[in-house]
């Protein structure tokens, strides 16, 4: 991690062209900038070299099973919450070679990964996927083994974090501790504030590579109220979450109930296709390919992403432990927010609500605990506000 | 004979909690036996009259196959029980037992135990009681031994 | 020769990457059954050797082929020498069977948890092997004996599918033949010339000569095979506590990483592959955990 963030200090104002400087900057210090952009129908996360690669005027309405691209009638720049990738993709890359190995006679040579690792900067991080960095940093850096591939891209990091002045259809970091409101891990965060003509961000520094950083763009001190002006877009955002998950005692609940009925009921409509693995900013599982050439001379190991729903995922002498379906699901829920903890000491789950958003038939994590905690199926259930899916 | 054969029957735990009637009443039917190495205890089909305490030595109890000879299923040490096809119609062996060392045993009669027992109901719960629950142990061991647990899982 | 890895200090245990096989030269392949062979290694590198845990497991890497996760069935005391039992069942154990002197293959190790032997000292020990399970259990063996005093009974006893597939016959002559050990196998099925024991081999529990209530019981074969052994073993007053029995699962990292070897909140190639019998035994009732 970036080192810890110094104690309050002043906060300052930055003009909203100010992020051109700032991308520029980046650039200009070997960092290659990556940040939220339009692209495949939704706001996703690539590459930015200048400001315009922003998705300024865009939002997302999002629904369990929905996720829709809308103009906005501002010019805002962040004003859109989360899409499908999450920041894993850089930190911890869906395909990765791990090392080659070529022929010697009848031995071989097995070769690290040698190289630069371009360093990366991540523009628009929100406070759950903070959240969701510390979390992996956790799995991947500090246990018995780390990550080499992982450590690299985190230790050279730089995160420009940004306040959510908005909450997303299926957002519940307030159920999960992990915001709206961004408190470490960062080395600048920013909130974005529109009032009339004006057009400004509030920055806060979090280390010294930041206040650098912050040098480089003119800024001024902010004044009280503008600070009290962008802490209050942030606060709104708790009252406006779009689920809620009650998290008492809910890993003692799911290690109880392992035979809940519900299982069952969401086995019905769980595909197992693996969306939510693939969009869940904390998933980590991987699996390993080892691949030879033609020739047979030249070997590679490969990683590259897995998830638990496949059959093969647990395959051993002959068949799959977790055979069923529910089996899979239960897993990944249970692991998610109850053995995990066990496992890392948090919960795995950032409240993000992607995997509600990208899940085809809109299952939907906070109504199935709900509905284990009832003991009861959908029926006796309050419907959150959700439209039924048809 | 059938003094000496006395305290061995009630020292041993599958009769030790009998009544000293009860006891009595299966002394009656006892008497010691002994096998040389592959000689058989009983062979399949043969009427069965009677079961065995194993004292010393060990049996194996057999099934014959059409090509491959016998096949061992099970050995019966000392101090095991061998044998409950006495209890129930019709009264045949489904297995043959040979002793795999030279191996002695008390037998017991099964023809005498059957007609004590029609006379006497509680000797023969008694004795079902304990039939069954090596019938349980033998099925729960049989049933793992089912499942082939060592065989090559593909 | 060639540098063969590069070493970084980028690991917290200044290790080089544990995903990067070390190569090791096969001294020898023997046939122990029909379908189980062991491979007898030594560092290629030159190094001063490897040394291990009783219980651990390594990766080994057959060139272009790809990685199994095998125990380490050697004595943990002789360290030039990396020995490996396994069945050839799938393609990468069938390409290591093919193996032949001199040839490379890829080791990453030692992983995992390994058998309370240390913490057994004063006890009488039981081991309870079934199948090819001997093979984890075999460097346990080697230690205790090295430190025979320090124990009280021990005893083996072990279940093979059929005679021909007893696995380390002489090994267990050998044993049988000290005074001060106990060995007792059973097999599945036997044809005529067989004069030993027939039935599974809990059904040699419950005459074992220890004193259960001071006995470390160790018992690694078939998951089945554990689960009826530990009932017959607390049957006997053996406590949960004292039995550590040893697991598998799918494993592709063994450090991890990749998350396929979970077992409820535990991790099988970290926090296992022994285990404390307590620790797990609320997870082997339930089902497709």
């Amino acid at each position: 991690m970036s080192a810890p963030p110094r104690e309050v200090r002043d906060q300052f104002r930055i003009q909203i062209h100010g992020l051109e400087a700032m991308i520029q900057a980046l650039r200009r210090q070997g960092f290659q900038v990556m940040g939220p952009t339009v692209g495949d129908g939704a706001i996703v996360y690539d590459e930015l070299t200048s400001m315009a690669d922003l998705p300024v005027g865009w939002t997302d309405d999002q629904e369990g099973g929905i996720y829709r691209l809308k103009k906005r009638a501002d010019r805002a720049v962040f004003g859109f919450t989360l899409g499908p990738h999450s920041w894993k993709r850089y930190l911890h890359p869906a395909v990765l070679r791990l090392w080659k190995a070529a022929r010697d006679g009848v031995g071989f040579i097995a070769s690290e990964e040698s190289g630069e690792i371009q360093k990366l900067a991540f523009l628009g991080v929100r406070a759950c996927e903070i959240h969701a960095i510390a979390i992996q940093d956790k799995v991947l850096t500090e246990g018995t083994f780390r990550d080499p591939a992982y450590h690299t891209r985190r230790e050279q990091l730089f995160i420009v974090a940004v306040n959510c002045t908005q909450s997303g259809g299926t957002c519940f970091c307030k159920s999960m501790g992990t915001g709206p409101q961004v408190s470490f891990g960062f080395d600048l965060a920013l909130t974005e504030v529109q009032t009339g003509k004006d057009h400004y961000l509030i920055a806060q520094v979090g280390t010294d590579r930041g206040a650098a950083l912050l040098d480089e763009i003119p800024h001024e001190k902010a004044t009280e109220e503008e600070v009290k002006e962008a802490a209050g877009c942030v606060e709104s955002v708790s009252s406006q979450m779009g689920r809620h998950l009650d998290t008492r005692d809910l890993k003692e609940l799911l290690y109880r109930s392992y035979e809940h009925p519900r299982w069952d009921e969401v086995a019905e409509r769980c595909l197992n296709c693996a969306n939510c693995t693939m969009v869940c900013p904390t998933c980590f599982c991987t699996t390993v390919e080892d691949l030879t050439d033609l020739t047979g001379t030249q070997a590679e190991r490969w990683r590259k992403w897995d998830s638990c729903f496949t059959t093969d995922f647990s395959y051993i002498h002959g068949g799959s432990v977790r055979a069923s379906r529910k089996s899979r699901y239960r897993q990944w829920l249970t692991h998610k927010l109850a053995t995990w903890i066990d496992q890392f000491g948090s919960s795995g789950c950032v409240g993000c609500g992607r995997c509600i958003t990208w899940c085809p038939v809109a299952i939907d994590l906070t109504e199935e605990v709900l509905a284990i905690r009832q003991g009861g199926s959908a029926d006796s259930l309050a419907l959150s506000t959700k439209e039924e899916q048809s | 004979m059938i003094d000496t054969l006395q305290p061995i029957l009630a020292a041993h735990p599958f009769l030790s909690d009998l009544s000293p009637q009860h006891l009595d009443l299966v002394v009656g039917c006892a008497s010691n036996v002994r096998f040389e190495a592959g000689k058989y205890l009983f062979r399949e089909e043969e009427e069965a009259n009677q079961f065995y305490i194993i004292r010393e030595g060990k049996v194996a109890v057999e099934i014959r196959t059409p090509n491959r000879g016998s096949i061992t299923v099970q050995t019966v040490d000392a101090g095991e029980i061998l044998g409950w096809s006495w209890l129930l119609p019709p009264y045949q062996w489904h297995f043959d037992a040979r002793a795999s060392v030279p191996t002695r045993a008390i037998a017991l009669d099964g023809k005498c135990l059957r007609a004590k027992c029609e006379n006497d109901h509680d000797l023969g719960y008694e004795l079902l009681k304990r039939f069954a629950q090596i019938m349980e142990q033998r099925l729960e061991a049989t049933r793992l031994q089912l499942l082939d647990v060592y065989g090559n899982p593909s | 020769m060639a540098t063969l890895l590069e070493r970084h200090e980028t690991m917290s245990v200044d290790r080089p990457d544990p995903m990067v096989p070390s190569p090791f030269r096969v001294q020898r392949v023997r046939q122990e059954t029909h379908d189980t062979f062991t491979l007898e290694l030594e560092p290629a590198l030159g190094e001063d050797g490897f040394s291990f845990q009783a219980g651990q497991f390594n990766m080994l890497y057959v060139f272009g082929v790809g990685e199994v996760p095998i125990s380490i069935s050697g004595d943990p005391s002789k360290d030039r020498t990396l020995v490996h039992t396994t069945r050839a069942v799938g393609a990468v154990t069938k390409a290591m069977r093919r193996l032949k002197r001199g040839d490379i293959l890829g080791v990453r190790g030692p992983f995992g948890s390994h058998w309370p032997v240390e913490l057994a000292a004063g006890s009488d020990v039981v081991i309870v092997a079934g199948g090819i399970g001997l093979a984890p259990l075999r460097p346990a063996m080697y230690q205790l004996l090295s430190q025979r005093e320090r124990y009280g009974k021990v005893v083996l006893l072990y279940g093979a599918r059929t005679p021909e597939e007893i696995l380390f016959p002489r090994e267990l002559e050998r044993w049988r033949a000290h005074f001060d050990l106990e060995v007792h196998v059973t097999v599945d099925r036997a044809m005529g010339s067989w004069r030993g024991n027939v039935g599974v081999v809990t059904t040699l529990i419950h005459k074992a000569p220890f004193e259960a209530r001071n006995t470390a019981a160790m018992v690694c074969g078939p998951e089945i095979m554990m689960r009826f052994t530990v009932m017959e073993l607390q049957k006997r007053g053996v406590k949960s506590g004292n039995i550590h029995v040893s697991m598998e699962r799918n494993m592709k990292c063994a450090i991890g990483f990749c998350g396929h070897c979970q077992l409820g909140p535990v991790f099988v190639c970290k926090d296992g592959p022994v285990f404390c019998y307590d620790r797990i035994k609320d997870l082997l009732t339930k089902w497709e955990i």
